[in-house]
């Protein structure tokens, strides 16, 4: 029971975390006792759980994950939706509909078309089949997500394995970004960011702020950077916070 | 065969016609992370190599029937510049091209675990801009840094190098010269953790001993080219958190530059977007004015709900 690597230190394919009994976390496999990692990234030891968190990497659709797409494909009754993974996501008419959907008279294309920009749930995946996509929430805590057709706003596409650095802990590092910038954000799973502000300025200090997260994700101290440049940021806005201040309409 | 007498290519003393002596490699350097476009992506310089990889996935694949149901498809393309040799090289891919990119996939095939992502594919694209000896050694070793760096879960990364036979005398890293006109070319990939060989290919004349004393010396060797290799990984993320311990205070100059540049930019756009907009179908009108109703009930009651899901998200983080 030896560990040769220090918490939150690098690491690359092939090297040694430790040896002996611990449990394998993700991105690291077990060859002889010996406790190896898969990827470049950030070692976490948790007891005797041994993690390696990713730098990058595609992302791979978890059911119940919110993610963003573009609609790539329109058939009579399925929408193809490219969700920057692998796998194209399926979206049909059923599960994402208020109404009744009648293949007869209803065209998917009035709907959401080639282009679109949506936000969905992955409603299932396995290795056999791609991801299912539903634009319903039967999430019972009462998620406010959006889920449908995105109008307007921009969309930035960040490494999947940075989502968690850009929510932060217990959803810091978001709320710090919309609460300088009075813009509505919706983050998806799958590495892309939907944000609408009221000014172009503001939109554009979130789409930097979002590419130091990104840039800088391996790092420590990172919300507090991300503070710190987003009030001096306002400051040369001539608007020093924007604390309290209502969103225009 | 027969050795030419202009070039000498090992003297008594065991010097080498570049000066190397046996067991010496040629200078080599890495840079990860090169191509913005590209997943992953590596330069080598060994020797008057030059190397360029990019690697794109794992992706969905097309033709379709390509795909494999258990595991990632591994393509390879091994290309030359025709300005990678003295001779200008014809662009057609030749047998030879087309052989290093086979062999060069499946050497890959073992490191990387491909069954994580069924039915896609991993392409490798690797591009000789200059070519002096040992290129397919050179190419798995910036292969397999490129992998890594697009974040394609590997058992271990690739190492390749090569041995010769050079008037009897076993050397290590052959160049072009001792390439054409040495006895032998043991080329070898391996992965450096485990000592498993990948690639094994071998031209020319070895006796059994001589056999035994190249792997030897190559083992050693793709050991030293492995610390380079995970140097070249970590250099890259160390140069980022350099930065940031050092110059605070000179970043928000052009930052606001940028903000006025690209505001004269943006207004533009903004004009346009809105001339459009009338023109647009009544039924997106529709969404949006619904979407912005929606939007504004939720700024209402959004400050609560909003505090709601972050600490969910937070869980899946923490996982």
């Amino acid at each position: 029971m030896t560990i040769f690597i220090e918490n939150r230190s690098m690491v690359t394919p092939g090297e040694i975390i430790a040896e002996g009994n611990y449990n394998v976390g993700q991105n690291v496999y077990r060859k002889d006792k010996r406790i190896i990692s898969q990827v470049i990234g950030l070692v976490s030891i948790k007891d005797d759980y041994i993690n390696v968190v990713s730098l990058k990497g595609k992302y791979i659709p978890r059911v119940g994950d919110t993610v963003i797409g573009k609609v790539t494909d329109v058939s009579l009754n399925t929408w193809t939706v490219d969700i920057a993974s692998p796998y194209p996501g399926i979206l049909r008419p059923a599960t994402s509909l208020d109404r009744r959907f009648d293949p007869v008279k209803d065209h998917t294309r009035k709907f959401f078309d080639i282009g679109d920009v949506i936000s969905a749930k992955v409603f299932s995946f396995d290795r056999t089949r791609d991801p299912v996509l539903t634009l319903r929430d039967n999430n019972r805590s009462g998620s406010t997500t959006f889920l449908g057709k995105l109008i307007g706003g921009r969309v930035i596409e960040i490494s999947p394995s940075k989502i968690p650095r850009l929510i932060g802990r217990r959803g810091s590092m978001i709320s710090t970004i919309k609460q300088y910038t009075n813009c509505r954000m919706i983050v998806g799973q799958n590495g892309r960011v939907w944000f609408k502000g009221n000014s172009f300025e503001e939109e554009y200090l979130v789409l930097q702020a979002i590419e130091k997260i990104d840039r800088e994700a391996h790092t420590t101290g990172l919300t507090d950077r991300v503070k710190e440049f987003l009030e001096d940021a306002r400051k040369k806005m001539g608007k020093p916070t924007a604390k309290g201040e209502q969103p225009k309409k | 065969m027969t050795n030419k007498e202009k070039t000498v290519l090992i003297t008594k003393n065991g010097i080498r016609h570049d000066g190397r002596k046996k067991t010496d490699l040629r200078e080599i350097r890495f840079e990860v992370g090169i191509l913005d476009r590209a997943d992953g992506s590596a330069i080598i310089y060994w020797g008057k190599n030059k190397i360029l990889v990019a690697v794109y996935g794992p992706r969905e694949l097309h033709p379709k029937h390509m795909a494999l149901p258990d595991r990632a498809l591994i393509r390879c393309e091994y290309r030359m510049a025709t300005f990678s040799v003295t001779e200008r090289k014809s662009p057609a891919p030749k047998r030879r091209e087309k052989e290093i990119s086979k062999i060069l996939a499946e050497a890959i095939e073992p490191a990387v675990f491909d069954y994580l992502y069924p039915r896609s594919v991993i392409d490798v694209f690797i591009e000789v801009l200059q070519a002096d000896g040992g290129s397919r050694c050179a190419s798995i070793t910036a292969a397999a840094l490129a992998l890594a760096d697009a974040g394609i879960p590997m058992k271990d990364l690739v190492v390749g190098c090569a041995a010769g036979n050079l008037n009897g005398e076993v050397v290590i890293d052959l160049d072009d010269v001792e390439d054409k006109e040495g006895q032998g070319d043991l080329p070898i990939a391996v992965l450096p953790l485990s000592g498993e060989v990948v690639l094994l290919q071998s031209d020319g004349v070895f006796n059994p001993e001589q056999y035994k004393e190249a792997l030897d010396l190559l083992m050693d060797a793709c050991q030293t080219i492995y610390k380079l290799q995970r140097e070249a990984i970590t250099n890259k993320y160390a140069k980022i958190t350099e930065e940031i311990i050092e110059p605070v205070e000179v970043e928000p100059e052009p930052t606001e530059a940028k903000v006025e540049k690209k505001k004269g930019e943006k207004t533009e756009e903004k004009k346009e977007t809105e001339e459009k907009t009338p023109k647009k179908k009544a039924s997106a009108k529709k969404a949006k004015s619904e979407q912005s109703e929606e939007s504004e009930k939720k700024k209402k009651t959004s400050k609560k709900k909003e505090k709601k899901t972050p600490p969910k998200k937070d869980e899946e983080a923490k996982e």
